[in-house]
């Protein structure tokens, strides 16, 4: 892909100025994971709906002991919906545990509008998370390889020495803080708290993603034992496979509040068509 | 291009962007192309595991010490059928599974022959498909080793189909395997449990152990066993009872 990353002299880098910004690679994988990763959220609910409780080890079902748990469970004033992780409980009647669907009260864990397919159908929620996961997992494995020949991760993704300074992460933090975001050239390059965040989903959170969804599958458990071995057994290999899909949220949650905050039409035509004009500065 | 033309390019990517965003994503994956690749891709993804995977490895096998305390029961955990009553009464002393199909010599067993064959043992770890795993220590007749007895016709065979004594409703349960995972040598008829004749509950006197499979293809109370080339004329057709009947995937190795 001979798309020029970066502008070539500084001199032409003032704010204002339209420069490109992602490359194609970049673009295509964000909207491609954009339709694959929602719906394996969504339909990854579903699944969990089936069997709303989680465990660490090899085993784990009914009579055993889960450390999160999303239920309901008949009170006095009616169907009570919860959330326990460990001993702690947390009343979620409405929106987890017990939720309204069309005037009818369900006592389904994740409610009918974050779930795909809308209506419990466990063998469907699993066709979807398996297409999603085909194209994420095929996408991502492609995406990553490329970014590393294309020098993506070397030149844009890692963090030079000056930056991984403490200070530096911690003057970024601050900015961050106050929403001062980068004008100028600054603003065409990762600043470290995106470095470090990307490189954490790119080469932790979506692996972890991966490795743990075919650590639940019996059939790879066979001649894959060694997933199986690095989480600690399947039940761990599920909980993990939640504990990361959350993070994932929570990623998107920030990656969203992030682009609104620093100009939604200007970061997103820049992962559309790879234009971005450089915010200038404000002083 | 005209004004109205464009007010209504402009009102069809309006709508289609409210639709795309109100559950459209559903609608999309329920339309027929898109439907009939959702549903397709169930043999893609056996082909690929198997691609990327020994076809007879082992499934992990555990220590007596880590099964579960309580091995949860699911599906049918009782045959209300009267010839089932009256032959768990008596200890299956008149149970018989029968081999057929496409074997040249078929065979009745009763569960004395059944336990004086030779056996196999493994302590291993069910997935049911709802997310849930025990573990539990199994004893029964390698499947193959009942498949060669009758003669099985190796050209022509290409499933196993296992009849069931269970009902839900009025219709029998029943599934279907590939002969790669018939032939796999920790894929037995069980009889025993941890240590005990195989209880009601987990499908006595005989139930299918396949062990690189989800739990919904082991089957229970299995009555009879046959080699088939095609289950596309057996009841519903999809090969399996949860197939059939709530759109479960045939490949049931994720």
């Amino acid at each position: 892909m001979a798309i020029p990353e970066q502008v070539e002299t500084p001199g032409d880098t003032a704010g204002g100025r339209v420069v490109r910004r992602h490359r194609l690679s970049t673009r295509l994988w964000h909207w491609t994971n954009v339709v694959a990763v929602f719906t394996l959220l969504m339909s990854g609910l579903m699944i969990f709906n089936a069997h709303p409780r989680l465990y660490w080890g090899h085993y784990g079902a009914n009579y055993d002991t889960a450390w999160l748990q999303i239920g309901a469970r008949d009170t006095d004033a009616g169907a009570e919906g919860y959330v326990r992780v460990g001993d702690a409980a947390l009343r979620t009647t409405g929106v987890l545990g017990v939720w309204e669907k069309e005037g009818r009260t369900m006592t389904r864990a994740f409610p009918h509008w974050m779930t795909l397919p809308n209506y419990y159908s466990l063998a469907d929620g699993r066709r979807y998370h398996f297409l999603g996961a085909w194209i994420f997992g095929v996408a991502g494995l492609l995406y990553m390889l490329w970014s590393i020949a294309n020098r993506h991760v070397a030149r844009d993704l890692l963090p030079t020495k000056r930056e991984l300074r403490p200070r530096h992460i911690w003057r970024d933090i601050r900015d961050h803080a106050r929403l001062r975001f980068p004008t100028g050239a600054a603003a065409a390059r990762y600043n470290i708290l995106q470095k470090l965040s990307y490189l954490a989903v790119l080469f932790v959170i979506l692996p972890t993603i991966v490795l743990t969804g075919l650590g639940m599958s019996p059939f790879m458990n066979a001649s894959w034992g060694w997933i199986l071995d690095l989480f600690g057994g399947r039940q761990s290999a599920r909980s993990v496979h939640f504990i990361a899909a959350f993070a994932l949220v929570l990623f998107i949650i920030v990656h969203i509040a992030m682009v609104l905050l620093a100009g939604p039409v200007n970061e997103i035509r820049s992962m559309i068509s790879g234009r971005f004009r450089l915010p200038e500065d404000k002083r | 291009m005209s004004v109205s033309r464009r007010g209504m390019m402009a009102r069809g990517a309006a709508l289609l962007g409210t639709g795309a965003a109100l559950g459209g994503c559903q609608r999309i994956l329920e339309t027929g192309p898109v439907s009939d690749v959702v549903y397709s891709l169930d043999e893609f993804t056996r082909d690929a595991q198997r691609l990327v995977t020994d076809r007879r490895a082992l499934a992990p096998e555990y220590a007596l010490s880590q099964r579960s305390p309580v091995f949860r029961a699911n599906g049918s955990r009782t045959v209300d059928t009267p010839e089932y009553r009256r032959m768990l009464a008596n200890g299956f002393a008149d149970y018989r599974v029968r081999i057929g199909g496409l074997v040249r010599r078929p065979l009745e067993l009763s569960l004395r022959d059944l336990t004086n064959l030779p056996a196999r043992t493994q302590v291993t770890k069910h997935d049911c498909v709802e997310g849930w795993s025990a573990i539990g220590a199994w004893t029964g007749t390698p499947l193959k080793l009942l498949l060669d007895m009758a003669g099985l016709d190796r050209t022509r065979a290409r499933y196993i189909l296992f009849r069931c004594a269970d009902n839900y409703g009025d219709t029998p349960y029943y599934e279907t395997i590939d002969m790669i995972e018939a032939f796999h040598p920790q894929t037995i008829m069980a009889w025993r449990m941890n240590g005990e004749m195989l209880p009601e509950r987990h499908g006595a006197p005989l139930r299918l152990r396949v062990e690189r499979q989800l739990g919904y293809k082991h089957a229970k109370f299995v009555t009879g066993i046959e080699a088939i080339a095609d289950f596309a004329n057996v009841a519903g057709g999809k090969g399996g009872y949860w197939e059939d009947s709530a759109r479960y995937a045939w490949w049931a190795g994720i």
